[in-house]
């Protein structure tokens, strides 16, 4: 089924514009406006998948997601570093190390997604001497008294070298704010995810990534107050209510998806219901609690509340089940699975994944993308060609 | 040229031990012995034998089926099974293997895994590959997280993680296994043999600083790494292996005689050269005599270090059992951060003189390979030795081009020459 083009309803669209604006910002001006404003003040960026932006907040600067660059960023020098079956990611965060963007940034976290960005992190501090490099070991035994405590250990010794970065020391206080700042972000998003859920005609899924992805550069507080304010605007659109297939989406939790190939989902005529790309703004669904010791309490919430992502050791049948607890409740019909070439968690994972959705009786489709992708009829056909087996089911 | 290669002793100890381990895996069932699949980076071989448990190293199966040239067929059952083309093919050439009936490299039949101890230690793809197992067979996974040394060092908090997981988890999952308690001096026992055998192993690796070096250290040393990383490190056997291996290579030495090639005594050594990443198993033969041809030795290799980094002055310590094991955990060469690696490259460039270095990039690796290309400009900036750099794979021969290979290592090695000659004449 051949769907009608999705526009923004007009009363958001200032806010979408500001949006693509920012996820177009490649030279982080953003940042650099902010710093500028705040005068002494300093930027930290972290990397895909998740990264406790909240230890960044507490010692006073700025948590900047480095997302990559989509296809908006020609990678000159970035190449010259990767063979070619490594992924795209590191090429245009590379690039943009080396082009001078991100010289704005005082600082990076790198995650332990996977060997590609635990590797990078190493080149960073070769390539960057001068700049605070952090890898973060996130706790793959997920007992509280090995993995979670370990973890909290680790947190303390980043939050203390975030201090010195900064210059300002973190405390539990200014952690349980930075908590309570990210609590309410998180939120906020979760609903943005919901109302899409309820009424996935007034929340098109481009406008919705566009609004995540915001978060990367925007000031956590302004992004939260953006997302409510979209959604105000976004849930008394006029939009009207269109059958088309919903769809779930997974695999694209660290090289982002193009904006386009997101809207060509829609275009083709596929809702997307749920999907797991700038998974870090929801990985916890609870709160992080505020009182007691925050980061004894952060590793707790890490070890028992993160999500069912393939960079994660899960329990034994975890994974599918968590999958098909999402399907039904966002009313998903099938799965589309939107896998970055060459990344080895989603792709490792995605077999395992589409066996216990198969045994299920849950239709799936596959296809794979780099961030730098910009041609997407066969994309458009086939996910068209899901949309109406889904609806024909 | 010489095809009828003498054996060494140390060779048919190998070759003994190996044939009487595949036997002991293919009538585990039937005798009700239990096995514990693991890795080799990061393996916990002699906590696991003081349990009387068999260690299966489903890496060495693979590379095993890849010398063999069985891998490819592997692989393809693997992907149409639906795994990707782009993911590591030591996963999918054990995937295929175990579909097509777990048939081992001998031709015996594998037993199934009881336990999957995911020893998490550089690799990512370690977990996910264990995961599959799971999912294929049933058996449990048990998680030891030797955390990344990110900052290029081990620290306190990392090693006790690592030993409070020894303690809480992995002793009483394989007391569980085996029926047996602990025996922490059967173990210390064990590792005062592994210390012996390290000892042993180190002086043959070190002797390759000789000129001519005695030994090859790639690709002879993967055989000679083969006990100690995989199910015999702290066995008798393996203490005997070694003892015999670096008296062959001293009398080698004593007889001013190089390497023995799989086509015969190596030529007279012509490049000394250090190599980066692991061995093309699918033409392992094929990519050595691109080199041997050439009088290229090769000096000293990362890929040897794997296993266990035992040139920097560790040793297993058997006073002190589950932190030796942390620290050998946390110390195996993939475990490493990117700028260890570089010292360590740069460092064998110049202790073993070699004339430059080259990387052999695998694509399924991105463990290793994923910053290759720095790693070849800081080694070459910090030696001031030339780098060379070809592709290839582990198991997939699909991505093994030897004219391009061949012709890679030419052009390197007569850049080589070419600085020499230069060199003298000016
Ligand atoms: S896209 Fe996949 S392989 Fe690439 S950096 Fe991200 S998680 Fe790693
Ligand atoms: S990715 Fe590399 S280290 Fe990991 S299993 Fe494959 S070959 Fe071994």
């Amino acid at each position: 089924m051949e769907a009608p083009v999705i526009t923004a309803p007009a009363p958001v669209a200032p806010i979408v514009e500001r949006c693509e604006a920012l996820l177009n910002d490649l030279t982080f001006e953003t940042v650099r406006q902010w710093k500028e404003n705040h005068p002494g003040k300093k930027a930290i960026g972290w990397l895909p998948v998740w990264a406790p932006r909240e230890l960044i907040l507490a010692a006073g600067m700025l948590p900047v997601g480095v997302m990559g660059a989509s296809d908006r960023l020609e990678i000159v020098k970035g190449d010259a570093y990767y063979q070619s079956y490594i992924c795209h990611l590191p090429r245009s965060v590379l690039e943009l190390g080396l082009n001078g963007s991100l010289d704005v940034l005082d600082g990076v976290l790198f995650p332990s997604t996977c060997d590609v960005i635990r590797n990078l992190s190493g080149m960073w501090r070769i390539l960057f001497p001068q700049k605070y490099v952090r890898y973060v070991d996130v706790p793959q035994n997920p007992a509280m008294s090995l993995g979670g405590r370990f973890f909290a250990e680790d947190l303390r010794a980043i939050a203390a070298e975030l201090g010195e970065v900064s210059g300002t020391p973190v405390t539990h206080e200014s952690l349980r704010a930075a908590f309570a700042v990210c609590n309410a972000n998180r939120r906020a998003v979760h609903d943005l995810y919901a109302l899409r859920v309820a009424k996935p005609w007034c929340v098109p899924s481009a406008e919705l990534y566009l609004l995540v992805r915001a978060g990367a550069l925007l000031p956590v507080e302004e992004h939260t107050a953006l997302i409510r304010e979209y959604m105000q605007l976004a849930e008394a659109s006029a939009a009207k209510p269109m059958d088309m297939a919903r769809v779930t989406v997974r695999g694209c939790f660290c090289e982002q998806p193009p904006l386009d190939l997101i809207r060509t989902i829609e275009r083709s005529g596929c809702w997307i219901m749920d999907d797991d790309w700038l998974i870090a703004w929801r990985w916890f669904k609870e709160d992080l609690p505020l009182e007691g010791d925050p980061f004894e309490n952060m590793a707790r919430v890490f070890v028992t509340d993160s999500p069912a992502c393939p960079t994660m050791h899960l329990a034994h049948g975890v994974k599918g089940a968590a999958l098909k607890a999402e399907i039904k409740n966002t009313g998903s019909e099938g799965v589309l699975f939107m896998a970055p070439s060459f990344c080895d968690p989603a792709l490792l994972d995605q077999p395992m994944i589409q066996a216990a959705i198969e045994k299920a009786g849950i239709p799936w489709s596959a296809l794979l993308y780099a961030e730098n992708t910009g041609q997407f009829q066969v994309i458009r056909e086939q996910a068209g060609t899901f949309a109406d087996a889904l609806k024909l089911s | 040229m010489n095809t009828t290669v003498m054996k060494d002793r140390s060779q048919e100890r190998q070759k003994r031990m190996l044939a009487d381990y595949f036997k002991r895996l293919a009538v585990s069932r039937e005798n009700g012995w239990k096995n514990v699949y693991t890795f080799v980076p990061g393996n916990l071989t002699e906590l696991i034998l003081s349990f009387d448990l068999l260690p299966v190293l489903p890496e060495i199966n693979a590379l095993q089926s890849g010398m063999r040239k069985k891998s490819g067929a592997f692989i393809q059952e693997a992907e149409k099974a639906g795994h990707s083309e782009d993911v590591c093919a030591y996963v999918k050439s054990d995937l295929g293997m175990l579909r097509g009936g777990n048939i081992g490299p001998t031709g015996e039949p594998l037993p199934s895994p009881d336990l999957l101890l995911l020893s998490y230690t550089g690799c990512f793809t370690f977990m996910k590959w264990f995961e599959i197992l799971r999912e294929e067979t049933g058996a449990p996974t048990l998680m030891l997280h030797v955390p990344f040394q990110g900052e290029g060092r081990v620290t306190r908090e990392m090693r006790d993680y690592v030993i409070r997981q020894l303690k809480t988890e992995v002793i009483p999952a394989l007391e569980k296994l085996s029926g047996k308690a602990y025996d922490e001096s059967r173990l210390a026992e064990m590792l005062a043999r592994s210390r012996a055998m390290e000892d042993d192993l180190v002086h043959v690796l070190e002797s390759a600083k000789r000129k001519p070096s005695p030994i090859d250290g790639y690709f002879a040393a993967v055989y000679y790494i083969g006990p100690i990383f995989s199910a015999f490190r702290g066995t008798e056997d393996a203490q005997h292996y070694y003892r015999e291996l670096r008296e062959e290579v001293d009398a080698r030495i004593a007889q001013g005689i190089g390497p023995m090639t799989p086509d015969g005594p190596m030529p007279p050594e012509k490049f000394r050269l250090v190599v980066e990443g692991p061995p093309a198993w699918t033409h392992f033969n094929e990519l050595w005599r691109m080199f041997h041809a050439e009088g290229a030795v090769i000096v000293a290799s990362t890929y040897t270090k794997v296993g266990g980094v035992y040139d920097d002055g560790f040793r297993h310590d058997p006073s002190d059992p589950l932190g030796t094991l942390a620290d050998y955990c946390l110390g195996c060469y993939t475990n490493r951060s990117m700028q260890d690696r570089v010292n360590m490259i740069a460092r064998y460039v110049k202790d073993y003189d070699a004339d430059g270095f080259m990387i052999n990039s695998v694509k399924s690796c991105n463990s290793f390979s994923a910053g290759q290309l720095l790693i070849l400009r800081e080694v070459e900036r910090l030696t001031g030795r030339p780098g060379g750099f070809f592709e290839s794979d582990l198991v997939d021969p699909r991505y093994f081009s030897a004219a391009n290979i061949k012709n890679r290592v030419e052009s390197y090695l007569q850049m080589l020459d070419q600085r020499r000659t230069g060199g003298a004449s000016a």
